[in-house]
């Protein structure tokens, strides 16, 4: 199964296993603090932000104008790097994705 | 109204999701339709219900089977036109959706909320405060829940971000209830909204031009967008109008419903005075607890399948919201009201692209305001019998007294 790694703001690494979940879902699904998920996964609220590690950021799938939209709210800082964990759904393509944690949602 | 034969393929049921009878106490109801099976028939109505969280959001989720743009009440407008004008947003689908609905998320988007967050929280403090200065009972301040917070707090910060003047705002309140009195049948609670209409429906289409609106709010963003092409100049005061609309009666019901579960539940008032940070989940609770807005209609666009039930086009559907977010297949424990529990996945606010487009709005004011309580007040205390207020789609309380006790 494929796994994706949520690195929390203290530098705890949760190594989490999931197929054609969400980020925001695998994270809000397994207890993993930082990830809210307000809207349920519908691309309307900006609280599952994530900064991805650089270098996956080419095996991602395209923003859409609602994502990058909403990105300009978000809580922490917009980087380039930044996505919303909603948008990311895991598959094999994905394994070994490395995800940041932002300092705060709201 | 057409009535419509039994279908063979689905179990029927008697219940009146919308009689004051099912109002007073919706619970069985809810587990009727939601035990039943997976769809069901309501009878008195000729229409189907869903009640199961997983059958609730696949329909939330599939505009193209289960449309809006033929109402999203009871009436088919294919069959006859609505009391009003249909909503440019809520009653109708893509594409005709997409762009006017973008222009509204744009407004009410996340940063947009960050600008009003410090004026909000500060409006919160001060409506608090007047009420525990206010020492009217034995020498304890005590307020009506509902008049003095749930609807003195929206009523104030919300037409201020809109853009509205100060007079007239109060006429929000009958309208709101108007708008979600007509998405249920013709009943007592429907004509009576009708009786008050015209002068308020004036009152509306009057605010909504862009003359009637300061320069620096919602309101005139909204025509903003019109100038960059992005709307019509048609669409710009109608699109107003829905968040006249659906902006104000809605979040009332949703802080009344924050209040009384905190009011009833004094464990979770002190787990909230002990961590306000958990403000903002408080109010989220509270609406999958009591879903402020507890049905929505859909029209089969299609020919579908769902629950396993194949049901033809044309077809009305009650998706019963207030069921399914306490759905024993979605939910642990759920008629516990628990501020500590992962709401994200509740349908309080719909789903799909027509979920509530103030859903950020409605839980920045949720937020602020609990926050403001509960760092004032240490014990909510009701103080006399609540009195429900009865609309089709709305559940919520006219009269909530409450003594404030505070913080020594």
């Amino acid at each position: 199964m494929p796994k994706v790694i949520f690195v929390a703001q203290d530098g705890t690494r949760h190594s989490m296993e999931a197929d054609g979940e969400s980020l925001m879902q695998v994270a809000t699904g397994n207890g993993i603090d930082g990830i809210i998920g307000e809207c349920g996964g519908n691309c309307m609220c900006a609280t599952c932000h994530v900064y991805v590690a650089e270098a996956d950021l080419a095996r991602l799938p395209p923003q859409s104008p609602e994502e990058d939209a909403l990105l300009d709210g978000t809580a922490a800082e917009r980087r380039p790097n930044s996505r919303l964990g909603c948008q990311i759904r895991m598959s094999a393509s994905l394994d070994g994705l490395t995800v940041f944690i932002p300092e705060r949602q709201i | 109204m057409m009535t419509r034969l039994e279908p063979a393929n689905v179990p029927a049921v008697d219940l009146d999701p919308f009689s004051i009878a099912f109002f007073d106490d919706p619970y069985p109801g809810h587990t009727e339709v939601r035990e039943t099976a997976s769809v069901v028939f309501l009878r008195r109505y000729g229409c189907y219900g869903v009640g199961r969280h997983a059958e609730v959001r696949a329909m939330l989720g599939d505009w193209e089977s289960f449309g809006s743009s033929r109402g999203v009440g009871l009436t088919d407008y294919k069959v006859s036109p609505p009391y009003r004008g249909p909503s440019l947003v809520l009653e109708t689908d893509p594409p005709l959706h997409t762009h006017r609905r973008a222009v509204l998320a744009r407004v009410l988007s996340p940063g947009a909320m960050k600008t009003l967050r410090a004026r909000f929280a500060a409006a919160a403090a001060a409506l608090v405060d007047a009420l525990v200065a206010r020492p009217d009972c034995d020498g304890v301040p005590c307020c009506d829940g509902i008049k003095d917070i749930a609807e003195a707090f929206p009523l104030h910060v919300f037409p201020d971000a809109l853009g509205m003047p100060r007079e007239g705002r109060h006429q929000l309140l009958p309208y709101g209830n108007f708008v979600f009195n007509s998405m249920g049948p013709r009943n007592a609670l429907l004509e009576n909204s009708l009786a008050e209409l015209v002068p308020l429906a004036e009152w509306v289409t009057r605010q909504s031009q862009r003359d009637a609106l300061r320069s620096d709010g919602f309101g005139a963003a909204i025509h903003a967008a019109a100038d960059r092409g992005k709307i019509t100049a048609e669409e710009a005061p109608l699109l107003v109008r829905s968040l006249l609309s659906a902006g104000v009666d809605t979040t009332v019901s949703g802080l009344g419903a924050a209040l009384y579960c905190l009011a009833r539940f004094p464990e979770q008032w002190d787990r909230l005075r002990a961590d306000p940070m958990r403000a903002r989940n408080a109010f989220e609770e509270a609406v999958r607890f009591e879903s402020p807005v507890q049905t929505f209609f859909r029209t089969t666009m299609k020919p579908v399948t769902l629950g396993g039930v194949d049901i033809p086009e044309g077809r009305k559907i009650l998706m019963f919201l207030a069921a399914a977010n306490r759905d024993p297949r979605q939910w642990e424990r759920p008629d516990e009201y628990d501020i500590d529990r992962v709401a994200s996945g509740h349908v309080g606010f719909g789903g799909g692209i027509h979920m509530c487009v103030g859903q950020l709005l409605a839980r920045l004011e949720g937020e602020v305001l609990l926050a403001a309580l509960a760092s004032r007040v240490a014990r909510i205390e009701i103080i006399g019998i609540p009195v429900r207020r009865y609309n089709n789609t709305l559940r919520g309380l006219a009269s909530l007294p409450l003594r404030l006790h505070p913080v020594q």
